[in-house]
Parts: structure tokens; sequence; C-alpha cells
């Protein structure tokens, strides 16, 4: 066949259509190939039927070609749509934004109040528990006083003041059984710094001889001035001398504050 | 752009590549499956069935088996008609509707009466009513010549020179 019959034949419409046998579209398509003539007409045939064709299409919903892409994964899809935030949700993010920041601010002012009211109190309750352990400690001291003022068995010598403290008065209660000696000091001056009262029991015959029992330490420290010294035996009189921190082996009887015969 | 050009991006699964192939074809296939599913909406399934298939069957493609476009009609023609298989229609081709594709210009509904498409319409109506069974039966719905011939009751030989003198005229008509 020559190429214009070909052309003339009709089987090119056919062959766009897709309505020829296999073995005849095999053909074409090799012609198609070599003979730019038929290749012409096979290309102005499809143009002619799809032009046709697609005029008389009805309106494809424009979703469909969307569902199309999604169906095979293909990017640049579906735009999606973006909507500018609203005046008012961005005026109620930053109004809550102050609010949360305003909060804050009044807990931590709170917290921090909460946190002085504590120190504060804990101040307190640590005074509290000093002055309660003070008095503890003083009721301690005032019962011990009391107890040695009121036990029976103490024999109580009262030492009178003397040249150099004519006001000065002290207590002796000297249990004998037990040989304790308990010295009330309430009626002494406060000791000069660096000076401190000695005790000392006396033997008034044959000889005038003093033995030290003990020093009056902390005479400050003692609200009930009453001090346990050394016991002593067989005493005739008591006497208190001030005498320099340590005390003194005799007794400097310038300094002689009290003395008292049993 | 021809098909020449458009194959090796579909290939590339460039998914611009599809937006012309569809571009390019789906008002085409559209009427020929609607021509045969009357129901919009299982037309327009129909459609997104036979672009899945041709983008997911491209590899199969090749020129030995005609023009892309004419591969792309037959993937149309033979989903739409499976479509009503599947629902129960007629197994017969043939039968398959007394309407003719001029019918699909009644429905004002689905239509869209688009300027650059009224000439063609008002033309093609003015076709010989010979010439619109032909395109009918041989183009819209694949029917063989032998199929043709019995339906219209004229010589196997005529049928497609008289096709060929049709779209004669509206090549003439379209200046292609």
């Amino acid at each position: 066949m020559t190429t214009q019959e070909i052309l003339d034949s009709g089987n090119l419409e056919l062959y766009v259509y897709g309505i020829l046998n296999e073995s005849d579209t095999k053909e074409i398509s090799e012609l198609v190939k070599t003979d730019k003539a038929i290749a012409d007409e096979v290309v102005s045939i499809e143009k002619s039927i799809l032009n046709l064709s697609s005029s008389f299409s009805p309106n494809i919903s424009a979703e469909i070609f969307e569902k199309i892409k999604v169906k095979l994964e293909l990017k640049h899809g579906k735009v999606i749509e973006m909507k500018p935030r609203s005046n008012a949700s961005q005026y109620i993010g930053w109004a809550a934004s102050i609010a949360l920041l305003a909060g804050v601010a009044f807990q931590y002012n709170k917290l921090n109040e909460s946190n002085s009211t504590i120190n504060s109190i804990q101040i307190e309750k640590s005074n509290l528990q000093k002055s309660v352990v003070t008095l503890e400690l003083e009721k301690k001291e005032a019962a011990n006083a009391l107890s040695v003022v009121r036990d029976t068995k103490n024999t109580v010598v009262n030492l009178a003041g003397q040249t150099v403290a004519p006001t000065a008065s002290a207590k002796i209660y000297w249990n004998k059984e037990t040989s304790t000696v308990y010295v009330d000091a309430s009626g002494l001056p406060e000791p000069p710094e660096g000076k401190v009262y000695q005790i000392w029991s006396l033997k008034l015959s044959p000889t005038l001889t003093p033995t030290s029992i003990g020093l009056l330490d902390n005479f400050k420290g003692n609200h009930e001035r009453m001090f346990a010294v050394s016991g002593t035996s067989g005493a005739e009189a008591f006497g208190i001398t001030l005498e320099p921190a340590g005390g003194s082996k005799s007794p400097t009887m310038e300094q002689l504050y009290t003395l008292g015969k049993v | 752009m021809t098909q020449e050009q458009l194959i090796p991006l579909i290939l590339k699964k460039d998914d611009r590549a599809f937006t012309i192939m569809y571009d390019m074809y789906s008002k085409s296939l559209f009427a020929v499956i609607s021509n045969l599913v009357k129901e919009a909406e299982e037309a327009e399934d129909v459609l997104q069935e036979v672009f899945v298939k041709i983008w997911k069957n491209i590899e199969s493609y090749n020129d030995s088996k005609g023009r892309l476009y004419t591969w792309m009609l037959n993937i149309a023609r033979n989903t739409a008609i499976d479509k009503l298989r599947s629902k129960g229609y007629n197994n017969s081709q043939k039968n398959l509707s007394s309407d003719n594709f001029v019918h699909l210009l009644d429905d004002s509904n689905k239509l869209i009466n688009r300027i650059d498409t009224i000439g063609i319409q008002e033309f093609v109506k003015k076709l010989k009513p010979k010439c619109i069974q032909l395109i009918e039966l041989l183009f819209f719905k694949g029917y063989t010549q032998q199929e043709a011939s019995d339906e219209l009751e004229i010589p196997l030989g005529t049928v497609k020179t008289q096709n060929r003198n049709c779209i004669n005229d509206l090549r003439t008509y379209l200046q292609v």
C-alpha cells in the first residue's frame, strides 16, 4: 500500500480510536516511526477527536484532581489553606500570658511573705527555747538552793561583814554527817575582774589554822549565788576572802570579807 | 506538549507531568466515561480509577500499542464497562444506551457551556446523523468495524471510509 492509500483507508482513524486488532495496530505503529506523512496524519486525527470529545465533557468536580493526587501520593497535592489567626485570638493569647505573669508575680510575693514569716517564727521559737532552757536551769539552781536551805541536817553559819566590806554577809550550810558545805553568797558584792572569793574553814585553837575549801568560780553565772564547795569536818569558823584568780595558799587577811563562828 | 515530550516526564513520576497529562486528557476521557456511565458521581469515580491505573501502569505502555491517548482511551472504556457490569447492567457492550454522546449536551446541569466549546458542539450537531452514529459507536463505545456494521446495517468496508469522511469534515472545521 502506498502512503496515500494508507491515509485514505480510514485505518488511521480506527488506530487512534483504539479499535484495530493487535497486528494492524503494530503495523501502523511501525509505519508512524518511518513515515512522517502517516505520523502527522495520526497526530491530526488525534487532535480532532480529542478536541471533539473534550468539548462534550460534563463538568468535572474540582476536587477530583486533588483526590487522584492524594491516591497517587503525589507532592504538591492539596494546598492546605492557612487561615490567618484572628485578632481576637491574638488578644486572648496576650491577655492570658499577662494574666499568667501577674499570677506568677503574685504567688512569688506570697511565697516571699510566707518565707519571711516562717523565718521570724523560727527565730521567735529558738528564742523561746533559749528562755525555756535558761528558766529550766534557773529553776534547777533555785530548787537546789531551796533544798540546801530546807535541809534540817545542815548547820547554818552566818558570816558577818568585816572591815573591807561591812555590809557584806554570807551563809554556810554545813552538813556534818556528809561533810558537805554550801555557800550562800547572795550577800557578797560581785568580785572585781581578776579576783575570786575563796572559802576557808578555820580552826581557832590551839592556833588559827585556815584551810581552803574552794573558790566561788563563775560568780556572775550562778543566779542563786548558792555554791557547793569541798567538805570539811571539825571546822570552828568559816571565812571568805577576795583573792587573785586561781586562789591563794593562805588567806589575804586584808581582804577578809566575811567571817563567822560555828 | 506532544506525547513524546510527556511520556518521559510521566515515567519519572514527575508530579507536574501528572498535571499536564490531566489537563490534556481528562475532559476527553470523562466524556467517554460519562457517555457510558450516566450517573455523574459514578463517572467521576471511574475517572479517578482511570488516572490511577494510567499513572501506575505507565511502564506497561509502549508505542507498539499505539498512541498514548489511544492506550488511555482503552483503559477508560474498559474501566467504565467494568463499572457497569459490576452494577449488574447488561453484559453486552451493545445496548448499553440508546443515547449518543450528543445527548451529553442535553443535561444542562452537568455540562459546562464553555465559550470555546460551543462552536464545536453546534458544528457536531450539524454533522450528518450517520457521522454522529459512527463516532458514537467507534470512538465513544469502542465498537469494532464489524459490530458497527451490524448495528448500523451498512457494509463493513463503508464503516471506516465514512468515518474518515466525518473526521475530515471535523478537521476542516478545526483546521487540524
